[in-house]
């Protein structure tokens, strides 16, 4: 099926009522009626089986503007269903019954901008914590003013969290937001009736620095030190989403040599990254050699980051119309040989591991997340991928020429955590693969055209280390952000997080935090 | 299990010599801008070009207040005339005009530390991670990571200080016994780099506790972080927090 078809599905079902027109040739942008609003996307998504990526909303000077974006059908292009309201009225009707996925999003939309979503079952008390916050503070209303320091509040004693489980003697256990260790900062609770957990949930949003609101107003390239920033241990990814959404708007193409060079750092920063992931899951399982001889390897990599582009999380290089810089071809190379040396001594470790039972006994088994479940929530990254959902976004949406590269999508059926840790390596390894592609096909040339901004809206995306990452961008004509709006991939899988810790032993919820390898800092923004 | 055993034992000693002697390795420090003398023009087009107004002019001398800088490279690679930049990684600087040491009964002694994450971007927390890996091995040093305020002298910050961490970070501090010592580490707790102030971020988490040292980068290195931690029981002393130095420069006339 395609867009031509799906268009004409639609038309067919819900004839005269919904309005439909390409944005480009890869977006679909459909308006249905509102009262049409919660089948439309229902069907789109069970249905039609298009994944839910997630929702912008937008203030206009007279209206609001919704927006759920779904994955396109094959081949690629996304579908987006709008809905419109007057300022006045402030309420939506919610998808979130029919695509559960939409949930989180619409959670925080309404925490954000106060706006109500009929029929969804479980508001407020998300982004803004309810113990210290009042309602209806609306920040990401233009009309607020993300500048005034608010006042300190002391938080209300009588708040307490929600409560699930209603067995005799079952109790909560709270965790975090201060944890033992070096952790970020989040809270779970683990509801419990003495050795077992029945159920926990994160409470999230410590980090909350209201990245998208601080965003509105500054110039594209101060804002892009927010994409790089926001979450550092996946710097370019998100700093590429964000340009390629700011070159998608200005009609930019980007010079060839930089393509290259910017799919040579999204996999060094990939490599790295799981490399670390890897390091985690060992140190969780006290596997303290694996861990210090990945952490070794970790280390080697981020200096090689260092020695290859002047910082070690790859800030300061990509900007919209290319790269901040050149980088020497020959020290590209090098950087690549290095990277083959670590992965052979990652292989080995991996080899080991393989044999380790008691390290395997920890993994098996634990943190186990179904194909069903992963699709019901559009998981995303490596998590969806070990549960049989292998989407990448290298593959069906294209982007910064990954279509000429050989590469491979790894995937395992299992949903437990050593699938994902299987997909962590096999995902390593296809990005030292994809790095020696790149390094062999540097061509001399420039590597950054000249950016003329103009007014208008664009989604840029990558498959960032963790998955999926979104990236909503709208410019004024002097190239200033009225509204960004990012939809990380720890946000998404966040949402999940649950499914995986049902009915566990206590002690395997380091594992499991380990496996799912999840960003606080990702998903608070 | 004996093959890690053997695997560890093969792999050798990897540990820096930091403090005794310097790493040399490339790839551990990103480096930092140098303020000093430049001409009108340039002076004018880097401080132009600062996202963060790390860089100002005083007595017509170019100056980097590092508390501010947020490894943007804008003033290095930008420009046509660019900024003097420097290696290294001894950056930890004291908050305060106290001496921050700890005390000299303290700098043979086991100290602990908790870690804090006030709203940190990854970035500053997976470098303090690195701390515990075999290159930089902080224990050989006698520093060890706590899980509880109760047993902690050190109170080591990252992020600039969310709005919703405030309660957290505040308890964590009045529970620790004292002497006690607060380090902020990276330019967001320092300054709130390009968060904050904010509605949300308190802009440095000296705004919310009394700070003792202060780590700038973004992130800085792990070896500016152990600089930063030997700064407080004594065993390295705290270098200036702008460049030019205000001391050096006097004495020098550079």
């Amino acid at each position: 099926m395609n867009h031509a078809e799906l268009e004409e599905q639609i038309r067919r079902r819900w004839p005269g009522r919904v309005n439909m027109y390409r944005d480009t040739s890869k977006t679909l942008v459909i308006e249905p009626n509102l009262s049409l609003l919660r089948d439309l996307c229902g069907w789109l998504f069970t249905g039609a089986s298009l994944p839910f990526g997630g929702t912008v909303v937008e203030e206009s000077a007279d209206e609001w503007e919704l927006r759920h974006i779904f994955y396109g059908v094959e081949g690629g292009g996304w579908v987006q269903v709008m809905a419109r309201q007057p300022l006045a009225v402030k309420t939506f009707p919610s998808i979130s019954t029919k695509v559960h996925a939409a949930s989180w999003q619409e959670r925080e939309i309404e925490d954000l901008f106060g706006l109500t979503f009929e029929g969804h079952p479980l508001l407020g008390d998300f982004v803004l914590h309810n113990d210290i916050w009042q309602e209806g503070v609306e920040p990401m209303r233009h009309q607020f003013n993300a500048k005034t320091p608010i006042s300190e509040r002391q938080p209300d004693p009588d708040w307490r969290p929600r409560r699930i489980v209603q067995a005799p003697g079952a109790f909560i256990m709270p965790i975090g937001p201060i944890f033992s260790g070096i952790a970020e900062s989040v809270n779970l609770q683990l509801e419990t009736v003495g050795e077992d957990v029945i159920c926990a949930f994160p409470r999230l949003f410590y980090e909350y620095r209201g990245i998208e609101k601080i965003a509105e107003g500054r110039a594209a390239a101060d804002a892009l030190l927010l994409a790089e920033r926001f979450a550092a241990t996946t710097a370019f990814a998100h700093a590429l989403a964000f340009c390629q959404a700011a070159e998608t708007i200005c009609g930019i193409k980007v010079p060839a040599r930089a393509s290259v060079l910017r799919v040579f750092l999204a996999e060094l920063e990939r490599f790295r990254h799981h490399v670390g992931a890897i390091s985690a899951i060992c140190e969780s399982t006290a596997l303290a050699v694996a861990a210090s001889q990945m952490a070794i390897l970790e280390e080697d990599l981020l200096r090689l980051s260092g020695v290859l582009a002047g910082h070690r999380y790859l800030f300061g290089l990509t900007t919209p119309g290319g790269m901040c810089k050149d980088l020497d071809s020959a020290v590209c190379q090098k950087t690549y040989r290095k990277c083959r040396e670590i992965l052979a001594q990652m292989e080995r470790l991996e080899e080991m591991l393989r044999f380790s039972s008691s390290f395997l006994d920890r993994l098996e088994e634990v943190g186990f997340i179904s194909r069903d479940e992963t699709l019901n929530h559009s998981l995303v990254g490596p998590i969806a991928r070990a549960s049989g959902v292998v989407r990448d976004l290298r593959k069906i949406q294209p982007y910064s020429g990954y279509e000429c590269f050989d590469f491979e999508t790894p995937g395992e059926s299992e949903g437990d955590g050593y699938a994902r840790l299987r997909v962590i390596f096999e995902e390593a390894r296809q990005s030292v693969r994809l790095m020696k592609q790149a390094a062999a096909v540097l061509e001399p040339g420039p590597v950054r055209a000249t950016i003329q901004f103009k007014a208008g809206a664009a989604l840029g995306w990558t498959e960032a280390p963790r998955g999926a990452a979104f990236h909503w961008l709208r410019l004024s004509e002097d190239g200033r952000v009225v509204r960004y709006r990012i939809i990380p991939p720890s946000f998404i899988n966040w949402h999940g997080f649950h499914l995986s810790v049902e009915n566990f032993a206590f002690q395997d919820l380091p594992i499991i935090l380990a496996t799912m390898n999840l960003s606080v800092a990702e998903n608070d923004r | 299990m004996s093959q890690w055993v053997r695997k560890g034992i093969q792999t050798g000693i990897k540990t820096t010599a930091y403090p005794a002697r310097e790493e040399t390795a490339a790839g551990v420090s990103p480096g930092r801008p140098v303020g000093g003398d430049y001409s009108e023009q340039t002076t004018e087009a880097l401080i132009a070009c600062c996202p963060t107004q790390a860089l100002s002019q005083i007595d017509h001398r170019l100056v980097v207040d590092y508390r501010r800088c947020v490894h943007c490279f804008r003033c290095r690679d930008g420009l046509a005339a660019s900024i003097a930049w420097q290696q290294g990684y001894e950056w930890a600087g004291a908050a305060g005009d106290e001496p921050p040491s700890l005390g000299d009964e303290f700098s043979r002694c086991s100290i602990h530390i908790l870690v804090v994450d006030a709203g940190d971007c990854g970035a500053c927390l997976n470098e303090v991670k690195q701390l515990n890996n075999p290159y930089y091995n902080m224990h050989r040093l006698g520093f060890f990571i706590t899980p509880t305020p109760r047993q902690a002298d050190i109170l080591l910050v990252v992020g600039p200080g969310t709005d919703q961490m405030r309660l957290a970070l505040r308890k964590a501090y009045e529970a620790m016994p004292a002497p006690k010592r607060v380090v902020a580490v990276g330019t967001c707790a320092l300054s709130g780099s390009v968060f904050g102030p904010s509605f949300v971020s308190a802009g440095g988490i000296s705004q919310i506790l009394p700070v003792d040292i202060e780590i700038p980068g973004q992130p800085p290195p792990p070896l500016a972080i152990l600089h930063g931690l030997l700064a407080v029981v004594g065993r390295k002393a705290p270098v200036s927090l702008i460049s030019p130095a205000p001391m050096a420069a006097d004495k020098e006339g550079v």
